[in-house]
C-alpha cells in the first residue's frame, strides 16, 4: 500500500521545468531513498510532499500528490494540518533557541496542546524513539545548542516525531554529521520505519543502500528508475542509473 | 578513466596473466600424452606455483576494492565473478599439474590402442576448445559464447561416462598394460573436472554481463526431465 503517491507531477520554477511528469508511489512503513546528481529535482520532489515549494515565488505545480489517500492540493486542505502528517528533517540540524524539552514540545504547543502530563509523556517518548533520551534525560532544561551536531539532528527527528506524523521526510539528514552520528541516525531510520513511512534524499550511495528498501534515481527532473534497492544497486536496468551509482557519470 | 576503473583493469591484467599460465599447463598435458617431455612436466609444476600466487594476489586485490570502493552494480558483479573465476582457474591449474604427475607415473609413451580407445585426446581437444572459448567470452564479454561453452561440457561428460566400459574392454585385450590404462582413466577424470570448472567460469561470465544466474540450471533441467 502506498503512503505517498504522485501522478504525472510537473513543477516549474518560472520557465524552468524542474520536475517532469513524476509518477510513483512510496510504500507505507518502508524507506524510500531518492538519489541523483545535484539539480536533478530530488529535493524539489521531496518538498512537494509537505507543500514547502508553495513558499517559493513563481512555482507552478501540476499533477496529483496523494498522502494516505488524500490529495494534498485540494482546496480544503490546510497546510498546517498537512504538516502534522508529514514531518521533515533537514540537512543541517536546526534546533530552536530553546531548551531540549521545549524543542520537542514545540509542535504540540503550536497545535494547542496544553495538558502538561501529556506533553511530558510525548516528549519522553519522542526522545526515546529518536534514540536520544538516555543522553539528554538529565538535562532537558538545557539549551539545545549545547548538544553535539549528531545529537541536535536526533533532537530535530524527535521534534518531528512528537506530532506523530505518518510520513517522515529527510533531506540529506546526515550530510553534516560525523560517521558515528551518521551510523546512529541510520540505525534510527531502520527502527522508525516500523511506525513511519520514510522518504530520504541522500547523496551518499552507500547510505541509500544501507537504509532504504526502495531507491529512485532522478536525472534532469525525470524519474529514471525506481525499484527495490538491492536491484538498483546490483542490476540497474537503465544505463544512466548504472553510470551514476558506479561513479561514471558524464 | 576513474581510479576504480584503473584498479579493475589491473585485476583484469593479472587474471589474463594467470589464464595464460593455466592454458599452458593444460596444453602441456596434451603434448605430454603424445610425446613425453620431462622438462615440460617440470615447467607445468613450476607454473603451478605461479598460478597459486596469482590466486592469492587477485583475491587480495578484490578484497581491497570491496573495502575501499564499495563497488555496486556491474562492478560488484564483475568482482564477485572474478573471485570465482580466479578460484576455478586455480583448480584447473591444480588438475593440469596432477595430470602431468600422472603422465610421469604412466611411463609414457601411452600405448597407441589405449590412446585411441580411451578418446583421451578427443577429450583434451574439447577441454582446450572450451578453455579457449571461455577466455574469449570473458575478455569480449560475450555471453553467447559462454553459453556455448556450458553446452560443450556435455561432450566431456559423455566420454567420461564411457570410461569404465572402455577400460574393462581394454583390460581384456591388454592385460599387461593395466597400470597405464588406470593412469589414462585418472587423466580422463581430471579432464572432466577441468570441464566442470570451465563451465563454472562460463556461468560467472553470464552472471556479470547479463546479471543472470545460470549455475545449477543444467542439473535442475536433468532432474526435472528425470521426474517427468
Amino acid at each position: 500500500m502506498n503512503s505517498v503517491e504522485t501522478k504525472d507531477l510537473h513543477l516549474y520554477y518560472g520557465d524552468f521545468h524542474a520536475l517532469k511528469g513524476i509518477t510513483m508511489g512510496m510504500k507505507k512503513n518502508q524507506v524510500t531513498a531518492f538519489i541523483g546528481p545535484s539539480g536533478c529535482g530530488k529535493s524539489t520532489y521531496l518538498r512537494c510532499f509537505n507543500r514547502m515549494n508553495d513558499l517559493i515565488d513563481g512555482v507552478k505545480i501540476e499533477g496529483e500528490i496523494m498522502i494516505d489517500g488524500v490529495d494534498i492540493y485540494q482546496k480544503n486542505i490546510q497546510v498546517d494540518d498537512l504538516r502534522k502528517h508529514v514531518g521533515m528533517v533537514f540537512q543541517k540540524p536546526n534546533p530552536f533557541p530553546k531548551s531540549i524539552f521545549e524543542n520537542v514540545a514545540y509542535g504540540l504547543r503550536v497545535n494547542g496542546t496544553k495538558d502538561k502530563k501529556f506533553i511530558e509523556e510525548r516528549v519522553e517518548r519522542s526522545l526515546k524513539q529518536a534514540a536520544l533520551w538516555d543522553e539528554v534525560k538529565d538535562k532537558l532544561k538545557k539549551s539545545a545548542f549545547e548538544l553535539s551536531g549528531g545529537q541536535q539532528q536526533r533532537l530535530c527527528i524527535a521534534r518531528a516525531l512528537a506530532i506523530e506524523p505518518s510520513v517522515l521526510l529527510m533531506d540529506e539528514p546526515t550530510s553534516a554529521l560525523d560517521p558515528l552520528s551518521t551510523a546512529k541516525t541510520e540505525e534510527l531510520i531502520h527502527e522508525l520505519k516500523e511506525n513511519y513511512t520514510i522518504v530520504i534524499v541522500t547523496h551518499n550511495m552507500q547510505q541509500a543502500g544501507r537504509v532504504s528498501d526502495y531507491t529512485a534515481f532522478f536525472y534532469l527532473g525525470e524519474l529514471v528508475e525506481y525499484g527495490k534497492t538491492k536491484t538498483i544497486f546490483t542490476n540497474p536496468k537503465d544505463q544512466r542509473t548504472q553510470n551514476y551509482i558506479t561513479g561514471r557519470f558524464g | 578513466m576513474n581510479q576504480l576503473d584503473k584498479e579493475l583493469l589491473r585485476i583484469k591484467s593479472k587474471v589474463e596473466e594467470m589464464w595464460t599460465l593455466v592454458d599452458f599447463q593444460v596444453q602441456a598435458g596434451r603434448e605430454g600424452l603424445v610425446s613425453p617431455d620431462e622438462e615440460l612436466a617440470k615447467k607445468v609444476s613450476k607454473s603451478g606455483k605461479k598460478v597459486n600466487s596469482y590466486d592469492i594476489k587477485i583475491d587480495r586485490m578484490c578484497e581491497n576494492i570491496f573495502a575501499l570502493y564499495n563497488p555496486v552494480a556491474v562492478d560488484l558483479r564483475w568482482l564477485l565473478a572474478i573471485l570465482k573465476i580466479n578460484s576455478n582457474l586455480e583448480r584447473i591449474g591444480d588438475y593440469a599439474e596432477s595430470i602431468a604427475h600422472m603422465l610421469k607415473e604412466a611411463n609414457p609413451p601411452i600405448e597407441p590402442t589405449l590412446l585411441a580407445q580411451s578418446r583421451v585426446l578427443e577429450m583434451y581437444d574439447a577441454t582446450q576448445t572450451m578453455l579457449q572459448q571461455v577466455r574469449q567470452a570473458f575478455f569480449e564479454e560475450n555471453t553467447e559464447l559462454a553459453r556455448q561453452v556450458i553446452k560443450r561440457d556435455k561432450i566431456l561428460n559423455k566420454i567420461h561416462g564411457k570410461t569404465d566400459k572402455m577400460l574393462l574392454k581394454y583390460f581384456q585385450t591388454h592385460p599387461h598394460n593395466i597400470h597405464q590404462s588406470l593412469k589414462v582413466s585418472g587423466i580422463i577424470r581430471k579432464l572432466e573436472r577441468i570441464g566442470d570448472h570451465t563451465t563454472n567460469i562460463a556461468e560467472e561470465i553470464v552472471f556479470y554481463v547479463d546479471a543472470k544466474v545460470v549455475k545449477h540450471k543444467q542439473k535442475k533441467k536433468k532432474k526435472d526431465k528425470g521426474e517427468e
